[in-house]
């Protein structure tokens, strides 16, 4: 290699361009400033020695050099750039990851399909100004049967295969009883529901001996029948978010009269018949009716001056219905693999 | 109640098809459960006359009979039925006739006899469960009458599901009453004329309990033909109601129990010893029933007796020793009002529920009990013959059920129904319904008819006119109520942000059965009593649940069993615990922890649920409504959990829950593993929280001081932590453990805590010298209170 000293401008020029090229990363380059712009580099030895040129020379050959200097140092300039380009592009890809790897930490459980259904008509009604309360399940005789008009023996009993402890006390048979405990204590005007768990002497297929019930209750000056009927049926189409067929079916409960039993549309078959509707059309989801004259004399309010409607329904049936959950008994087993159906679906 | 369509029909005959009428019914409260036809399909079958029975030439049990159908020639038909005989009426399918199941009759040769077709039994025919010979059909059967004709088969059984206060429509004739008045149509119910007596035969009845049997009717037949067979057209309406034909006499009492609501019974007269008494049991006293059943009668049960012992359950079955039976010549017929109220849940008690206790404990029309006499009687003489004497009736006008006029007011209609009706319509509902009316103010004075006993009420009026004029036609509507805003405490315990909590910690939440097994009870929570079921449905689910482990761990049995290795589960449901005479039915809120505490994944190390990873969630369940500074966990031992690993949680000294290892006893016992962790938490005593308040915050810089100091291993963390609070007030904000380090480098029996500090003023950045000043106060208390050194 030549000295640099003996080459022209143009030649030191040349070759600095050159070296700044081929160097591969940010130090070599460093480095290849330092031959040329350093101290003691080719370019700065030359402007040192401008001292010895004559004096006429000098303001050329000095705006030679320098000119020299400003191309180097821009493409020094360029160069770095681009290596740190380069340099962060490099890290980029090696820092590449798979984002379809999962994801760590704690996985969600879920909410029991019951409680799932129970949130929901508790937000529906309570968005309906219906105040949700809560009452014993060990109940006594009284308040599930006697004040709800079912007399001992009556054969309305039978209907209610009952738990009993002893004499006086039993587990209830209904959330009904709650109706009562709310009226011993509050005046009118009542707006309640009452969700929980209730309890029945059966086991089959079709039967759990606990399941959950809501009841509601609205106890006013000025109401009707054709209220009960609006309550319902908008409570039921929200529940289900679809319009659906609704029937009244008068029907039988002591401490309502009137008293209907309510058939929504199958929501299976949309009510041309299958199997979960026994081929009617019709599932049968809620009993209610106007509170029966007797029982609000009983709790102390007057009946004439008073009505009151009420209204109950089966959870168990209602989530079946929404889910397509097909057996009751899945319910109680509480098989995770049943639960995370309703959860979020982790993993377990 | 079954009953069949054709036999409605000649009540009440509306221009509506089955369906139609069955949709009536149920659209009127009397729910349809299931509509059958009364006879499967089949075709080819007609009435022939047997002329000639010969024995077939190569097979001992076959006849060969020539059968008349009426034209042509006499057909030759193999039969193996050994009551078929000469002159016979039967059923005869030709061929090419279609059986029910699809079968068909072809020409057949049977052991080298032509045989053109077949004799038909009843089962055959699908006319019964099973027969012991052929179908004999009457003398004056029409020859080659189709058999589907002659029988009436072109009919359906309906069943209707009635509610306990229709009692007034179990009988053909209350559903004629309700057709009639859905399709405003006439019902005609057959003549029932008095039966003149044709002798003096009568026996003397004592009725000692007249509130119980208000009214007691009854009579002497004598002379009935025991050879003397129920008519097929009864036979066969009694089938299509779901009853059997028995004997003449019960059948025709079965047969007015079903025309006209009325149960009775028929005594064979000559079993009887003197007299009929209507009166309570004796103590001592048994009977033994028709179903063969003997019974220790307790003395609040009505019977009827003869002069020595008692001969029947009053309204629920008779007994066996005075029944009919073939030999009877002579009977008693009774029938009778008991009240439905000293009847309601006897039959229950012994074990029984018969068609009779079914009507008689929901109310037979008082007024009835004449006229169905009548009616019996009459049938039985077309029937068995012999000679009726007279009616024998005792009544007791104050125990019988009084008339209840109820005032019902026009407006008070509308009130409750929610729609206005014109008078004329709720005129013709009442009439038709069997009401008597008159006008009173404002609407009328309404005497329902006397088998309606849950007409009691004004309102029950309203629902029966609401129920015909259909519940569909009254409108749908909103009721205006009063717009209160209602009671919210803010700082009470949300539940349902506790279970949204705990889901996103990976909880999933089970519902368990209220009762559990005693023995597993007792293995959790030993020191309870839980309170026992009398009528449990079995052993394992006979206690109610003092704790909620029990059930949790049930789960997370069945769950391991089903291969599930990592098990999170949250319950919230009362527990019931006694305490002397009370019962206290509290909240709870509870907890299981099982495996690895995350789901098994790449990238970091599985390690297994610990004490203090269920405790950060007990920490957070605590936190939402209250500053966890005021709970306390305290070391306990309970039953169920590792000693050495289980804490109660108090609040002051109000106990809120428990959490712990599962005992290794137990998880052996109920093999699960040894890290099962439960926590329990009792929601009331979490009711009360407090509101956040706020305090300001210093804008001068925050200093961290490191400190590692060792106690003795018995000191708390709790005491240590106290410890620092309590010496420092004026800077100290915050105190946390990062480091806990026992092993080879320290004492043994000695243990470091790494304490990290977090000083701050409100008003100023701190010296160096007064934090110097405020490590060195706490320092002090450390080594004071707590015998603590520096860790050097």
């Amino acid at each position: 290699m030549m000295n640099s000293s003996d080459l022209g401008i143009a030649d030191l020029q040349a070759r600095a361009l050159a070296d700044i090229q081929s160097a591969q990363d940010l130090a070599e380059l460093d480095q290849v400033r330092v031959r040329y712009l350093g101290k003691s580099g080719a370019i700065t030895a030359q402007l040192k020695q401008l001292g010895r040129l004559p004096k006429e020379a000098r303001p050329q050959a000095g705006r030679q050099i320098n000119q020299a200097k400003a191309r180097i140092q821009e493409a020094l300039q360029t160069r770095k750039e681009a290596l740190t380009q380069a340099v962060l592009e490099a890290r980029l890809a090696a820092e590449r990851i798979d984002p379809s790897l999962p994801g760590r930490g704690q996985t969600s459980g879920g909410l029991h399909p019951i409680t799932r259904t129970l949130v929901r008509i508790e937000r529906l009604l309570s968005q309906a100004g219906f105040s949700v309360v809560e009452g014993p399940e060990v109940e006594d005789d009284y308040h599930n049967f006697e004040a709800l008009n079912i007399p001992p023996h009556h054969p309305a009993r039978a209907m209610h295969d009952t738990f009993y402890f002893d004499a006086h006390r039993l587990l209830r048979t209904h959330t009904s009883p709650v109706q009562i405990r709310v009226m011993e204590c509050q005046r009118p005007p009542i707006k309640i529901i009452a969700p929980g768990r209730v309890y029945r002497c059966d086991s089959d297929l079709t039967h759990t001996p606990m399941f959950h019930q809501v009841e509601g209750l609205l106890v006013d000056r000025v109401l009707s029948f054709a209220d009960l009927k609006g309550v319902l049926y908008d409570f039921l189409t929200q529940f289900f978010e679809r319009k659906l067929d609704l029937r009244f079916r008068p029907s039988y409960f002591p401490f309502t009269e009137p008293s209907a039993e309510v058939d929504i549309q199958c929501v299976i078959c949309g009510g041309s018949g299958c199997r979960v509707c026994k081929q009617s059309g019709w599932l049968e989801v809620l009993g209610c009716g106007m509170v029966y004259p007797k029982v609000l004399e009983q709790v102390g309010i007057d009946p004439e001056a008073y009505l009151g409607y009420a209204f109950g329904m089966g959870v168990e049936r209602l989530a079946m219905l929404r889910y397509g959950i097909d057996d009751i008994r899945l319910y109680f087993e509480n098989d995770l693999r049943f639960l995370r159906q309703f959860g979020s679906g982790g993993k377990p | 109640m079954k009953f069949s369509e054709a036999w409605l029909r000649t009540w009440v005959h509306p221009p509506v098809d089955t369906q139609t009428l069955g949709e009536q019914l149920t659209m009127a409260g009397l729910e349809v459960d299931g509509i059958e036809p009364a006879a499967p399909e089949f075709s080819g079958v007609y009435v022939g006359l047997v002329q000639q029975v010969d024995p077939h030439p190569n097979a001992e049990k076959l006849r060969v009979c020539q059968v008349d159908l009426g034209q042509g020639e006499p057909l030759s038909i193999v039969c193996g039925a050994p009551n078929v005989a000469a002159q016979m009426r039967v059923p005869v399918a030709i061929v090419g006739a279609r059986l029910p199941g699809g079968h068909r009759i072809q020409k057949a040769k049977l052991r080298g006899q032509v045989s053109q077709g077949m004799i038909c039994s009843a089962a055959e025919l699908g006319l019964a469960e099973s027969s012991s010979g052929i179908l004999s059909l009457p003398a004056d059967a029409p020859l080659g009458m189709d058999v589907r004709e002659y029988l009436a088969l072109e009919d359906a059984c309906i069943e209707i599901d009635l509610t306990p206060d229709r009692g007034d429509c179990l009988s053909i004739a209350g559903i004629a009453r309700e057709v009639g008045v859905l399709n405003r149509c006439t019902v005609r119910a057959p003549a029932i004329e008095p039966i003149p007596p044709a002798t003096e035969a009568r026996i003397p009845v004592q009725v000692q309990a007249p509130e119980a049997c208000p009214r007691y009717v009854c009579r002497v037949i004598q002379g009935i033909d025991p050879r003397a067979e129920t008519p097929l057209w009864m036979q066969e309406r009694l089938r299509r109601s779901g009853l059997r034909a028995l004997h003449p006499v019960v059948d025709v009492t079965n047969y007015v129990m079903l025309e006209l609501g009325q149960p009775m019974h028929g005594f064979d007269l000559a079993k009887l010893q003197g007299e009929i008494q209507v009166r309570l049991a004796r103590a001592g006293e048994a009977l033994t029933l028709l179903n063969g059943e003997t019974l220790s009668l307790e003395p609040d049960t009505l019977v009827i007796a003869d002069q020595e012992r008692p001969i029947a359950l009053a309204g629920i079955m008779g007994g066996a020793e005075t029944g009919v039976s073939t030999e009877t010549r002579s009977i008693v017929l009774e029938s009778a009002f008991f009240s439905p109220h000293p009847l309601m849940g006897k039959a229950r008690r012994y074990g029984l529920h018969t068609d009779s206790s079914h009507r008689f404990e929901r109310g037979v029309d008082p007024e009835g009990q004449v006229r169905a006499l009548e009616r019996a009687t009459a049938l039985l003489l077309d029937i068995a013959g012999g000679q009726p004497g007279p009616l024998l009736e005792i009544a007791s006008e104050a125990h019988l059920p009084q008339p209840n006029p109820l005032h019902l007011r026009r407006s008070r209609i509308q009130q409750v129904l929610g729609v206005e009706l014109a008078e004329e319509a709720i005129e013709d509902i009442l009439h038709r319904l069997g009401m008597a009316l008159e006008p009173a103010e404002g609407g009328w004075q309404v005497l329902p008819p006397s088998g309606r006993f849950d007409l009691v009420l004004e309102v029950d009026l309203i629902a029966e006119i609401g129920r015909i004029h259909g519940y569909d036609h009254i409108p749908t509507r909103h009721a205006i109520t009063s717009a209160v805003p209602q009671s919210l405490p803010e700082s009470a315990y949300d539940l349902h942000r506790a279970r949204t909590l705990l889901v996103a910690r990976g909880y999933y939440e089970a519902i368990t059965y209220s009762f559990v097994s005693p023995e597993l009870q007792r293995k959790i929570d030993p020191e309870q009593a839980p309170l026992a079921l009398a009528n449990p449905l079995s052993a394992e689910l006979s206690v109610m649940r003092t704790s909620l482990w029990p059930g949790l761990l049930q789960v997370a049995r069945s769950n391991r069993a089903r291969q599930q290795e990592r098990i999170r589960l949250f319950e919230i449901g009362l527990r019931f615990r006694q305490a002397g005479e009370e019962l206290h039915q509290e909240k709870m809120l509870a907890g299981l922890a099982l495996g690895s505490v995350y789901p098994e994944q790449w990238g970091s190390p599985k390690r297994t649920v610990d004490f203090f990873d269920l405790k950060g969630d007990v920490e957070a369940l605590l936190s939402l409504n209250a500053s966890l500074d005021r709970f306390r966990f305290i070391p306990m031992p309970l039953a169920a959990l590792h000693p050495g690993q289980s804490a109660r949680i108090v609040r002051g000294d109000q106990i809120v829950g428990h959490l712990g290892l599962l005992h290794p006893a137990l998880a052996a016992e109920l093999d699960l593993p040894e890290s099962t962790y439960l926590f329990e938490l009792l929601l009331p005593a979490l009711e009360t929280g407090q509101l956040p308040r706020f305090s300001p915050i210093s804008r001068y810089p925050a200093i961290r001081r490191d400190l590692a100091i060792l106690v003795d291993q018995d000191i708390s963390y709790d005491q240590v932590r106290d410890c620092v609070l309590r010496a420092e007030t004026q800077w100290l904000q915050e105190v946390f453990l990062f480091d806990l380090y026992q092993g080879e480098k320290i004492d043994s029996g000695q243990k470091s805590l790494a304490l990290g500090l977090i000083l701050q003023a409100p008003s100023q950045t701190l010296t160096e010298q007064e934090i110097d000043a405020s490590l060195g106060k706490i320092l002090a208390q450390l080594r004071e209170e707590l015998g603590a050194t520096l860790r050097e």
